[in-house]
This record gives structure tokens, sequence and C-alpha cells, in this order.
């Protein structure tokens, strides 16, 4: 009935990994420098796979699209990593880690996945300790920890504020290594427009070279995607601006499924968007929420006075204030998951009592806190974090509230992969966020370092000799065969195409149309009519885009507008995706909240009989609707019960 | 001298310039005798010793050897350094760092020159290259001194050199100290301070001679 | 609020560049540098004009992708933050606003106001690192590590490559960066074991890429945005001259079969 075989090893979920590693099969240190890989992206995924391949004896090529590796936006991941290393003995394992992790994702995670996820997590931490990632410590030279939503123990290692920064920047060194070494091969300042199929296997990729305008080749045994999250499909997001989907779409339309795309994480605690001027959004971390308490007035009045400015929030006394967290959900209070806070905060500012210039906004207000513990202590807790929010609104978090707004942070979805990391192309696998594979429906804090690193360090060099030790007779390939030849003209032929249309908006006009389509429709909160008109909305707006975008300049120089026009194109086309994903969804369940499937009290309602599965689809061709394929999820060792903070 | 690292350079830079530091404490204590009134014994007694003395004739070669190294490797690093940026900014750098940090190239030159005459004045005198001023015998430094200090333009330029060579060590010592890698939390502040005090010092020290001579000498 | 802006126009390493003026109006106090140059681009790019190109990435202060020289400073006027960090409410009304590219013969121009940085990619790579394989490690918790030493390290890890310190530098050297990753994996055990070496050959790739000399000036550390200290170039000096004084011959072990 379906293609989709996820290959999970047989044996109890604790010892599949194990048995998969002594029964895969192996390429001699010969071969391997016989073999080529691709890697796109240079993500703590693409590096630390890259490195970690060119370690091996493989010989590597790694792309990216920035100056220089070390700027992949995993960089400004601040919480921390998770690892189930059990330092503070407060009975942490892997199981709790892999438990935690599946309950997090609301049950629409593979369970094999996620348990090696959780087992290989500590060999991550030696390994960045050994190559000088600066994690914080005890006086007693010792690792520390601290907690993190959605989780009883303390298991995550950080560097101040800046653990994205710090594990980077190890996996670069480790890159750079290799470089050095020979091994891996630097392509910087490229984007990968298309994936190149050899008798329907992965055999190489066609890049454009950002500077010059060259349209390369380059051929492999396999090829790694590492491309990361598309979270800019909502053109307003705590991405990267250069953060695209194009490699994994390129793959999508060349037959890799691409699974549960509408699985989108909006974060609560994001600065608000300023103005129509805006590029991007700033997150701010998930801790504030330990002593900051979340409200809006509970007076319309006050909420009009605020925003002509005739009264300031601390004039609003406290029983005219709604912290509307406290009171929906008692138990857990402010420090509810993302996706619970994120909807709560949205459906007040939808009802009308959001703060702020533009409405869309709510407090986090530390008056309490720096009442109860003092002004230092807050300080030393977050004080940097209050400098970076007086940067850029230029009001002091110690003088009167935050403002705060959700916004897109992480996407789960992705490229659908086996237990090897392999898509439906054979010898194309994907890594990191652009896959789906570990985090369901929503993502634990903490948990996407893991997971890249996971992929790039401990996973892929493994599972990838699996497939390439059926290789080793393939000798080097020619990339001007036929297949590199129509794929180069096919990618030359688009470039030219979206140059010629003619048109009078800039890509960012179209871009800016399609976030607001995806956030109206397809953010939050979402349901069967919205998205039905966000499917008409997309449509017409692709139309519009090819003939309506206008590109100065030449498409052989460096052109930041192609580059973008390219993404948007591929944005454009996902975004459908996602409509459709969303729409077929017909449940909610972690960052999917579907209007029609909710509790009585508002709160998400799962339906595990009908969609306890990975929604995974198959391109069918420019103008029809994808195909869907479902891969049934088996939970073996975890019991599915319901989310509640209450 | 252009294979040495840029490391190399500097460190070499540092010593030779610490150890001219070091010189200018002797000279200057030297040159403080002039002010004592006793006809120029004293200072004439010093003179003589530093120009007879078999270890400071060593030292002398050390010396010389330490204003060469200094200068030329200053040479080969500033144009290493211009350089290094072939085109510049239109609008320069308005950072808030030390002013005159920025020029020790030029704070350099203008010393050189002055050290370029200082010889023809004295040194060269004194190996017999160039000729004593007329009725001045070839050792008396003492008489050519207030000589050449009764001259408004000469003390003037005198102390506008030394005014320069302030501002260079006041950067230059506690520079030679990061160069050298001698930092420390608890002493770095300590260095930077005694660095100033002493460019104070010597500019003012080596300044007080000629306005001594011009204004005090032979009006009391 | 309104502003002229003074931008160095640039098509290729190659061609010749030159200052031109732009103005751009309607700018909200509350936007960023680069949605200023944005809104400029927009403007250009719908009038038939040619968009400015410069290079930016994550827009929130720690990629350091960004690299704009402003009014005679990398990153703007405000201390301590990256241009994508830079609000307009910085400057005034009216201003008139110079931005130039990074200069230093190290990055070429690329266009307009990017600049190729890989030479700081070549020194890392030059030794950069702890060189460790995937797997093999010892337990994280094997080797104390103090934690004054623990925190040293982490402030000089936080630099973001930006190459501000080159841009700051009247010397355009390149000796903060270097300074800040050869402390910080001198300063653990882990990165220890082969500091003698990593410092020679990093400062040997520096030298070679054509950076100036440090004289001390720290226009580098009060311009970049991490706020790395100088410290980390004098204990860099420190190691480098410990390393070429005190470490042995280097020796080539032939291995036989």
């Amino acid at each position: 009935m379906t293609r989709l075989n996820a290959r999970i090893p047989e044996g109890p979920v604790a010892e599949k990994w194990t048995a998969y590693k002594s029964g895969s099969k192996l390429v001699n240190p010969n071969n391997k420098r016989k073999l080529d890989i691709i890697v796109i992206g240079t993500g703590l995924a693409g590096a630390s796979a890259a490195a970690s391949l060119g370690q091996l004896g493989y010989n590597v090529k790694v792309f990216c699209y920035q100056d220089t590796p070390r700027r992949a936006h995993s960089i400004a991941a601040q919480g921390g990593i998770n690892a189930a290393k059990n330092y503070p003995n407060d009975g942490d394992s892997a199981y709790r880690l892999f438990y935690d992790t599946i309950k997090g994702g609301d049950y629409r995670a593979r369970e094999a996945n996620v348990y090696r996820l959780a087992q290989v997590s500590n060999q991550i931490i030696d390994l960045c300790v050994a190559q000088g990632v600066p994690f914080a410590r005890e006086y007693s030279g010792l690792l520390t920890n601290r907690s993190f939503g959605g989780a009883q123990v303390s298991r995550t290692f950080y560097a101040r504020g800046q653990t994205g920064q710090q594990l980077l920047l190890g996996a670069y060194s480790a890159l750079s290594r290799q470089i050095a070494a020979g091994t891996v091969k630097l392509f910087n300042r490229r984007d990968v427009l298309d994936m190149v199929l050899v008798d329907g296997k992965a055999r190489g990729i066609i890049a454009r070279n950002l500077v010059t305008g060259e349209i390369e080749r380059h051929a492999a045994h396999a090829v790694v995607l590492a491309n990361g999250g598309y979270g800019n499909v909502f053109f307003l997001s705590t991405n990267a601006m250069g953060s695209n989907v194009t490699p994994s779409w390129s793959a999508f339309r060349k037959g890799a499924m691409f699974a549960n795309p509408s699985f989108t994480q909006i974060h609560p605690t994001c600065i608000p968007v300023h103005g129509d001027a805006q590029s991007k959004l700033t997150l701010m971390s998930e801790s504030l929420r330990n002593d900051g308490r979340i409200w809006v007035p509970a007076k319309m009045k006050d909420v009009e006075k605020l925003r002509n400015k005739e009264i300031k929030p601390s004039d609003i006394p406290e029983a005219d204030r709604d912290y509307y967290l406290e009171r929906r959900y008692p138990a857990f209070g402010n420090l509810v998951p993302r996706d619970v806070a994120s909807r709560a905060a949205k459906e007040r500012c939808d009802a009308g009592y959001g703060v702020g210039a533009t409405g869309v906004a709510v407090f986090l207000d530390f008056a309490d806190a720096i009442k109860r513990k003092g002004h230092d202590a807050i300080d030393s807790l977050y004080g940097n974090l209050f400098q970076m929010y007086e940067q850029i609104v230029a009001e002091s978090p110690y003088e009167t509230p935050m403002m705060i707004y959700p916004a897109v942070h992480y996407t789960m979805g992705g490229l659908w992969v086996d237990y090897e990391l392999m898509t439906t192309i054979p010898g194309l696998y994907a890594i990191g966020e652009c896959n789906f594979s570990d985090h369901g429906a929503n993502r634990l804090g903490a948990s996407a370092l893991m997971q890249g690193l996971a992929d790039g360090y401990f996973v892929l060099p493994y599972t990838i000799g699996n497939y390439l030790a059926n290789e080793i007779h393939t000798p080097r390939f020619d990339n001007t065969s036929s297949e590199f030849t129509l794929a180069a003209q096919a990618v030359t032929d688009r470039l030219k195409q979206i140059k010629n249309s003619g048109g009078k908006e800039s890509v960012d006009h179209f871009h800016r149309r399609l976030g607001k389509i995806m956030w109206e429709y397809c953010g939050m909160a979402r349901n069967d009519a919205g998205l039905t008109e966000a499917l008409y909305l997309i449509t017409e707006l692709r139309h519009e885009f090819a003939r309506g975008v206008k590109i100065p300049g030449g498409l052989d120089e460096y052109n930041p507008e192609i580059e973008k026009a390219c993404r948007v194109a591929d944005f454009i086309e996902l975004g459908e995706l996602m409509v459709r994903d969303a729409q077929q969804r017909k449940e909610s369940c972690g960052g999917h909240f579907r209007e029609e499937y909710q509790t009585s009290e508002g709160e998400a309602l799962r339906n595990d009989d009908e969609f306890a599965f990975v929604g995974a689809w198959e391109y069918s061709g420019r103008d029809a609707a994808a195909k869907l394929h479902r891969e049934e999820l088996q939970f073996n060792e975890i019991k599915l019960s319901q989310r509640s903070y209450k | 001298m252009f294979l040495y690292s840029s490391i190399t350079k500097k460190v070499l830079m540092a010593l030779a310039g610490l150890f001219l530091v070091t010189f200018l404490c002797v000279h200057l204590g030297i040159n403080l005798m002039l002010l004592k009134n006793d006809g120029g014994r004293a200072f004439s007694t010093a003179a003589t010793f530093m120009g007879t003395n078999p270890l400071i004739k060593v030292a002398e070669i050390v010396l010389f050897a330490g204003f060469l190294l200094h200068i030329l490797f200053g040479l080969v690093v500033s144009g290493q350094n211009r350089a290094a940026r072939p085109t510049g900014y239109a609008r320069s750098n308005s950072s808030d760092t030390s002013f005159f940090s920025k020029y020790m190239f030029h704070t350099g030159i203008i010393v050189s020159i002055f050290l370029a005459l200082h010889f023809c004045d004295f040194y060269f005198i004194k190996i017999g290259l160039v000729a004593p001023p007329a009725g001045i015998a070839i050792h008396d430094f003492y008489n050519r001194t207030l000589l050449l200090f009764s001259t408004p333009w000469y003390s003037l330029f005198y102390i506008v050199s030394f005014i320069f060579l302030g501002i260079h060590l006041n950067h230059a010592i506690q520079s030679a100290f990061q160069t050298l890698g001698w930092n420390h939390s608890k002493y770095t502040d300590a260095v930077k301070v005694i660095g100033s005090v002493y460019s104070v010092v010597i500019a003012i020290g080596f300044s007080i001679v000629p306005i001594y001579v011009l204004f005090f000498l032979n009006k009391v | 609020m309104n502003f002229t802006l003074k931008i160095w126009r640039q098509k290729n390493v190659t061609a010749k560049g030159e200052m031109v003026s732009y103005d751009v109006s309607g700018i909200s106090p509350d936007s960023s540098f680069f949605e200023m140059l944005d809104t400029l681009n927009q403007k250009l790019i719908t009038t038939g004009g040619d968009p400015v190109a410069f290079d930016h990435d994550c827009r929130e202060g720690i990629c350091g992708t960004c690299s704009l020289y402003i009014n005679g400073r990398p990153h703007g006027p405000v201390k301590g933050v990256t241009t994508c960090q830079l609000h307009m409410r910085a400057f005034k009304d009216g201003d008139t606003i110079f931005i130039e590219p990074w200069r230093a013969k190290a990055f070429p121009i690329i266009r307009d106001l990017i600049v190729d940085r890989s030479a700081l990619d070549k020194i890392i790579q030059a030794g950069g690192y702890v060189s460790v394989n995937t797997g093999g490690v010892p337990d994280a918790n094997t080797i104390p590590v103090p934690k004054e030493k623990s925190d040293a390290a982490f402030d000089a890890a936080t630099c973001i490559g930006c190459g501000a310190c080159v841009a700051a530098c009247s010397n355009a050297a390149a000796m903060l960066f270097i300074g800040a990753k050869v402390s910080h994996l001198a300063l653990l055990p882990q990165g220890r074991v082969e500091a003698a070496t990593r410092v020679q050959k990093m400062v040997a790739c520096m030298d070679k890429q054509g950076f100036g000399n440090c004289s001390n000036t720290y226009a580098c550390e009060f311009d970049c945005p991490k706020g790395i200290s100088v410290a980390n170039i004098a204990r860099m000096n420190r190691e480098f001259l410990g390393a070429k004084l005190f470490s042995e011959k280097e020796r080539v072990i032939k291995e036989s079969l």
C-alpha cells in the first residue's frame, strides 16, 4: 500500500541501535578514499557529519550559502543541550530522556529513533568537552546542569546563553581540521538548487556560486542534506535571513517524501513586531518565564488608555490585571509548554486585550520577582537578556514590563527518513532540523542541538556506511553525463524564467504576503475554512509571483535578489503543502492546533485512533496536489496519554 | 628581518625599547647634574666617566644596537601595517582609543630626528667626526650644552622633542609589556600607571635643564 | 526619520568603486540599521536602481556575518553591538551616515559592502582546533577544569569572527581574533596538549594572509561587538614566545612498517 519502510531493527527498543551497529556493513579504509559524499549545510548536523565522515576517510564536499561554515544558524541557539548523563544524581536515564521527548512531542515521533537519540546523547557531551567547548562548570571544575521545560530532571548542559554558538564552533573546528587535512573540501557562498539522480539514486547536486553566478555540477556516491528548518516560510521568524528550504524542496521534487510539514513550533517569548519594515524576530530565552509573570489588562478601558499612552503598565492595579496563564493553568502557571503558552497569548490578543502600539503583545512582568529576589539576583540571572531587550526596544525591563509575543522558531516537519536517516531516494540522507524524525509534533527545549549533533557525529557515520558498502565498485561519477546536463539546464532555465518574469514587485513583497497568509491561517491555530482560504490565496500568490516579480542585476554576478527569488519560489510551494498537511490532520497535537478539535476548556484534543501516523507527502507534479502516504506509529514502550498542565 | 614572524618582530622591538627606557633614566641622571651650581664639575665628571669607562664602552655598542633594532623594526613593521590596508576609509576611525597610540610611528620619527641632531651636537663631536664650535674643547660637554641651550629655538625644539618622547613612552611602556605577554589582571593596571608617570618624569626631567639654562642659570 | 547615506559601491573585486549618495525617508527609529537599508533597497528595486549588497544573516547579533563600517566605526556608533542590532534611534534625524566595507588587504571586496573574510577561516584551519576524533574520548567529567579558567575560555570563545577587530585596527591586524582562539583553547586542559604547536601555526598563517602587526592601540577591543579583551592578545604573545623559546625542535618521525 505504501512505499514507506522505516527499516527499524528488530528487538527491544533499548537494544536496537547496538544490534544495528553490530549488523551493519562496513567500508574498508582503502575503499572509503574512493567514495565521495556531498554534505549540504554546515550547522550542527552538517558540520559534525562532514567532519566525522572526513575523519573516517571519505572524500567529502561540504556546501554552505554563508561566507563561512561558522555562521550557520545553529549558532543562535541559546538555552542548552540535553543529555542523560545523570551527573546531578536526580534519577535521569536514557529511558527517561526518551520518554520525555516522545511525550513532549505529543506522541507523534518514532520510538526507535528517539530512543537512539537518548542513547547517544551522552557521547555528544564527552566529545564536545574534548573539543574544548566551554560548558558551564561548578567550582569543583565539573560540569553543571540546569532544568528545562518538559522535564523533571536537570539534564541540560549549557554555555551561558550561547550554547548553540559554542557547540557550532566546536563542530566548525573539527570541520576546519578536516579541511586542513584535505579530507573535506569547502564550497562556501553556494546555493544548492537541485539534486541529481542517476538510476534512481542520489548522485550529485547542482549548485550556484553566489559570487560569480556560475552553475556548478558536483557528483558523489551519496548526498547528505543538513540544510535546517523552513520557518522562514512565515517571512518573520527567529530563523536567519538566509535560512531556506530549497535543498530539501528540490529533493522533494525529485521524489523524496516530505513528512509532517505543518508541524511548526511557535516560541512564546519573542520580541513583538514593531512595524511593517520589520525583517526578523528575536527570541528571548524561555528561562525568563521562570520569574516573569505574563499578563494583559483585564478591562478594555485600560487597554485603550495604555495604547494612547495615557497610563503606564504599572498604573494598572493588581485587581485589574489578567494573569491568564496562572488563571487557566494553575498547576504549571507561567511555565506551561511552548505551544500552550503561545496559543494563550494569541487568544488574549485576538480578544482585543493585547498591549503595545500594535496590540499584538502581552506583558512579561518582573516587578514581583525583583521585589522578591532583589534587583541584583534578577540581574545575575537575566542581565544579558534584559540588556538585549533594552537594546532592541529601548525600554528597561527593570522599570516597565517586557512586551512579548509568540514567533515561529523551529520546524518539526521535514524530509521523511528511515531509521538510517535515508530519505525515500536511495543515497540521499537528511539530518538535523531538515528531517522530521525525532520531535513529533512539538520539540522540547535543548533537544534540537542534541539531535543535530547526534545525527552528524554518531548516527549518520554508521548508517551511511551500510549504504556505501554496496557502492565500492561504483567508479567516481562523471558530472558531464546526461543526468547532470539536464539538471543543470533545468536550473539555468528556471533562473532565467524568474529573472525574465518582467514584473514590478520585489521578492520581499511576495515573501511578506506569503508570510501573512501562513501566519494568519496556518500559524498558531488553524481551521478547515481558513486552510481552504489559504490554499486559494497561496495558489493565487504563486501565479502572481511567476509573472510579477522583479529581479534587478544579472544572473552571472553577485545578486542577492535572485538568491531570494529561488528561495521564495520554493517557500510558496512548501506553504501550499503545509496547508494541505494541516488540513488533512483532523486533530490537534503539539504545535498543530485545529480549532475544531479541542476540549471544552480549549485544550488540544489528539485523535490517536485515526492520526497516530506520520504524514509523508509525495510530489506529483507542479500543478497536481501532492499524494499523502502514512507511516503508522507503533508505541510499544510508551502508553499514550493526554498531556495536561492544569 | 622580514622573515621573523609579526610577533617576534614586535617582541624584539619591545625588548630594545625597554632597554632604551632604562638608558633614558641614566641619561636623565647625568643631565640633572647640570643643575648643580658647581660650574659643571659634577656633570663633567659623569660625562668623562661615561666617555672612558670600558664597560660603558661595551654598553654603548649595545645601546646603539638597541636604537638600530628598534628603529629598523619600527620601519619594517610600519611598512607592513601600511600595506595591510591599501585602500583607506573615507571616514577615518573614530573609536575612542588613546589618540597617540595610533601615531607611534610619527612620534618615533620626531624623536629620531632629534636623535640625529643630538648625535651631531655631541656624539659626533666626541668621536671627532664633527668639529666643535669655536672656543670649546672636544670633551667640554658642559659649556657645549650651555651654549646650545642659551639659544631659545634650540631649547624649544629640545623641549618639544621630549614632549613627543613622553607621548611615545606613555604608550610604549605598557605596550611593551603587552607585547611581551607580561599581562596580569592584578598588575597590568599598575604597569600602565607607572609607565605614564615614568614618561611624564622623563619629559619634564629633560626639559628642566634647558629651562634652567635659559631662565635661571646666569640670572641668579 | 530621514537620512542621507553615503555608501561605497563597487561592482566586483576588480572594478573601481566610489561613494554614492542616497536619501531615505520615513524610517522608524525602532528599525534596525539593516531594515533601513532594506527600505532603501526596496525603493531601488522598484525604481529600476541597483540594490546595495551587504552581508547579513541572523540579524540577532551572533552569526558574525554583518560587516559595515559606519561613520568611522565597525558596526556603528553603539558599543558592544553588531550592525544588525544597531537601531536607527542611535542616529539623529537628518544625519548623514557614511557606510563603507571593512578595509584590509586580507579582505578583498566582493561587491559593494561585502568582503571576503575567508582569511579568518584559513587561520582556524591552520590550527584553531583540538585534534580529537569523533569517538574515543574520555567521559566529560574525567578532567576537571577550574571554573575561572573555564569562564575565561568561554569569554574568549564568544568571538563571532566578524572581523570588526581587523576593520577597527589602524594596521588591519587580526591579533584579537587569533588571540581569542589561542586563549580559548590554551586555557583548557583539553586544548593545552597541542597549545605550543597551535599558536605557532596560527601566527604563521596569520602573517601569510597579509594582516598587519599589532601596535596595541586597543581599537579592536573597543569596537569588538562581543567585548573580547586584549588580555587575550597578551596571552597569545606569551604562548607564542614560550613556544618559540622552549619547545623542542620538531622531529619528523618516519613510520616504518
